[in-house]
């Protein structure tokens, strides 16, 4: 017997009628807030109950950035190779097919063009998704090339990390990536082109010893963690207790590192209000 | 309203204006003739008092709690397009100074002052707008951000002196203005730098090297507060009064020594009298003295300043 009978035949529900399927998917923040997947990325991906701004990627800061999320990928067949023949638990090939398979990336950063309110930007976005964002020679060059593209254009750059340092596969190689991407963000502050910096949840490692804190302004979302060694690091070495708060966005604003923290909501509108002021170009509305 | 204790023949007046007002309104006698009257002799009554300041009751004026701080000429003078931007890059951001990018017009500027709070909890948040060494680095990481993209500089005074503390000296409080005035001096844009109410020594200088020098009319800028000044010389705090005299501390004293390059004037009663002409006032003036700088090239500028800065100073033989 079943449980539910229709009574009436040909009930026919055109398609605009049709109630959407429940997808199921729920989102719960740290603080046990649980919102609706849909509802999370029609609020920028930001818990709307307690404000969590939930970790995002290159596809969802370029949606958020750009027009119509209309923009031209750069480079976007570069690959790693594998130079030292590095093995730990995984061959490293082995690792990054793995994660190329997992999150149909190639790398830990795609970098793109856009219109964003109107004017081109260059954003290079990392995704920690892809071995936690780590750096390594294809990070590097991409930035460095996307660096390139805006200095030859005369188009600001953005950068948004998201990572948890240098790539240790690819040893001193990845380390010279913070000396790669410097070099060239020097050549930008000579050329007087902006230069912002997006720290996101987590900025950690190399990125903070190089790009990530060296913005024209250096910004931030709430609650976002960036420090150079990792709390658990640095309390395994000091064996102090970490104050509230140790390495969050807002720890980093009070110790005069952020020039200020935005909710992802207004992230496009601050973006491209400071490149208009320090640009002394009429503000776009 | 708050009054001084010079002010009190207004405070009085203007009760009196007030209470006849009640009276016209809640009753049926005609009080237009005396409330007329009241009206006159307050005018005449503040275009007295205002006329005779003494240079101390100037310091008090330019103490005043009621007086625009540094925050309110930028937002008056930006509006929305503000952008404030924080910390020194080093060790932390200093609440008492502030800066930040912002419109006049279609000009973009760099706004960078020196804040005081409102009450008790914002003055102690703002640290009664005495500014740490990371404060002046701050100021200085504006500055230099704001020369690299030819954006020219607005500096708002509003200091007691720079913070002296403990932290302060290990920090190097003294390095750290030396650097502001040194760097300022050279910087390749236009600085204008306005004494909006306190301009008391290093702490003010810090931020206060530049092509125009204003200062407001009840404004004070010397080497030291008279305060401090009658406690060294006269040993006792109990002669302000004169130290502020002999200091020639005033907007008009210090255009007649040279130190500053223009007065803005106030409504009568005080910048806070008539804020939004006070603000009016000030916008003028930037916009004037901007004009005046934004031809020279950036080699001239700076020799031009250069050789202001030679200028200064008395001396015989």
């Amino acid at each position: 017997m079943s449980w539910f009978k229709r009574k009436e035949k040909g009930i026919q529900t055109t398609t605009e009628q049709k109630k959407d399927t429940p997808k199921g998917l729920w989102y719960k923040s740290p603080t046990g807030k649980i919102v609706d997947t849909k509802e999370l990325e029609q609020n920028f991906y930001v818990s709307p109950e307690d404000g969590y701004h939930v970790r995002i990627g290159s596809k969802e800061y370029f949606e958020i950035l750009f027009d119509d999320n209309k923009f031209k990928e750069l480079d976007p067949k570069l690959e790693s190779k594998d130079p030292l023949k590095f093995e730990d638990t995984k061959k490293y090939p082995d690792r990054l097919k793995a994660a190329m398979e997992k999150t149909k990336l190639k790398d830990a950063v795609r970098t793109a063009v856009g219109k964003s309110k109107g004017k081109d930007l260059v954003v290079a976005c990392m995704d920690f998704s892809f071995i936690g964002g780590s750096m390594g020679s294809v990070v590097g060059e991409k930035i460095a090339r996307a660096a390139d593209y805006s200095l030859k254009k005369k188009i600001p750059f953005m950068i948004i990390s998201k990572s948890g340092g240098a790539r240790m596969m690819e040893a001193a190689l990845s380390l010279m990536q913070l000396a790669k991407t410097s070099v060239k963000l020097a050549q930008l502050a000579d050329a007087g082109i902006p230069y912002i910096s997006l720290c996101t949840d987590p900025t950690t490692g190399g990125t903070t010893a190089s790009f990530a804190m060296l913005g024209d302004i250096n910004i931030s979302e709430p609650g976002a963690l960036i420090g150079f060694a990792g709390p658990r690091v640095v309390k395994d070495t000091t064996g102090q207790e970490l104050p509230e708060g140790f390495q969050t966005s807002e720890f980093l604003l009070e110790h005069g590192f952020l020039d200020f923290i935005t909710h992802r909501k207004h992230l496009k509108n601050k973006v491209n209000l400071y490149i208009d002021l320090i640009t002394n170009q009429p503000i776009r509305e | 309203m708050e009054y001084l204790d010079f002010e009190l023949p207004i405070k009085e007046l203007e009760e009196q204006l007030q209470k006849c007002q009640v009276i016209g309104q809640e009753s049926e006698v005609d009080v237009t003739e005396t409330c007329k009257q009241i009206e006159k002799k307050l005018i005449a009554t503040k275009k007295d008092i205002y006329k005779n300041l003494t240079p101390w009751q100037r310091v008090q004026l330019s103490r005043h709690p009621n007086r625009p701080y540094t925050l309110d000429y930028i937002k008056a003078l930006c509006g929305d397009s503000f952008l404030e931007l924080h910390g020194d890059r080093n060790v932390k951001d200093d609440k008492a100074m502030i800066g930040g990018l912002g419109k006049i017009g279609d000009q973009s500027f760099m706004f960078i002052g020196q804040q005081k709070g409102y009450n008790t909890k914002t003055r102690q948040y703002r640290n009664f707008g005495m500014a740490n060494p990371e404060g002046y680095r701050k100021a200085l990481r504006l500055m230099k951000s704001a020369e690299k993209f030819g954006i020219p500089v607005v500096t708002f005074i509003d200091t007691p002196g720079a913070y002296p503390g403990l932290e302060a000296e290990e920090r190097g409080q003294g390095e750290a203005i030396a650097r502001n005035i040194l760097e300022m001096s050279r910087l390749k844009v236009p600085v204008i730098c306005i004494v909006i109410g306190e301009g008391a020594s290093g702490g003010a200088l810090g931020i206060g090297v530049g092509d125009k020098f204003l200062m407001l009319e009840n404004a004070w800028f010397s080497v030291i507060s008279p305060e401090n000044c009658s406690s060294i010389l006269w040993r006792s705090w109990e002669y302000k009064e004169q130290a502020a005299e002999a200091l020639k501390l005033t907007a008009k004293d210090s255009k007649s020594i040279k130190v500053i390059d223009d007065i803005i004037k106030e409504p009568i009663g005080g910048a806070h009298s008539d804020r939004e002409k006070t603000y009016l006032a000030v916008k003028s003036a930037i916009l004037k003295s901007y004009d005046e700088l934004k031809n020279l090239s950036p080699k001239d500028l700076v020799k031009k300043r250069m050789e202001k800065y030679m200028d200064m100073g008395v001396f015989k033989g």
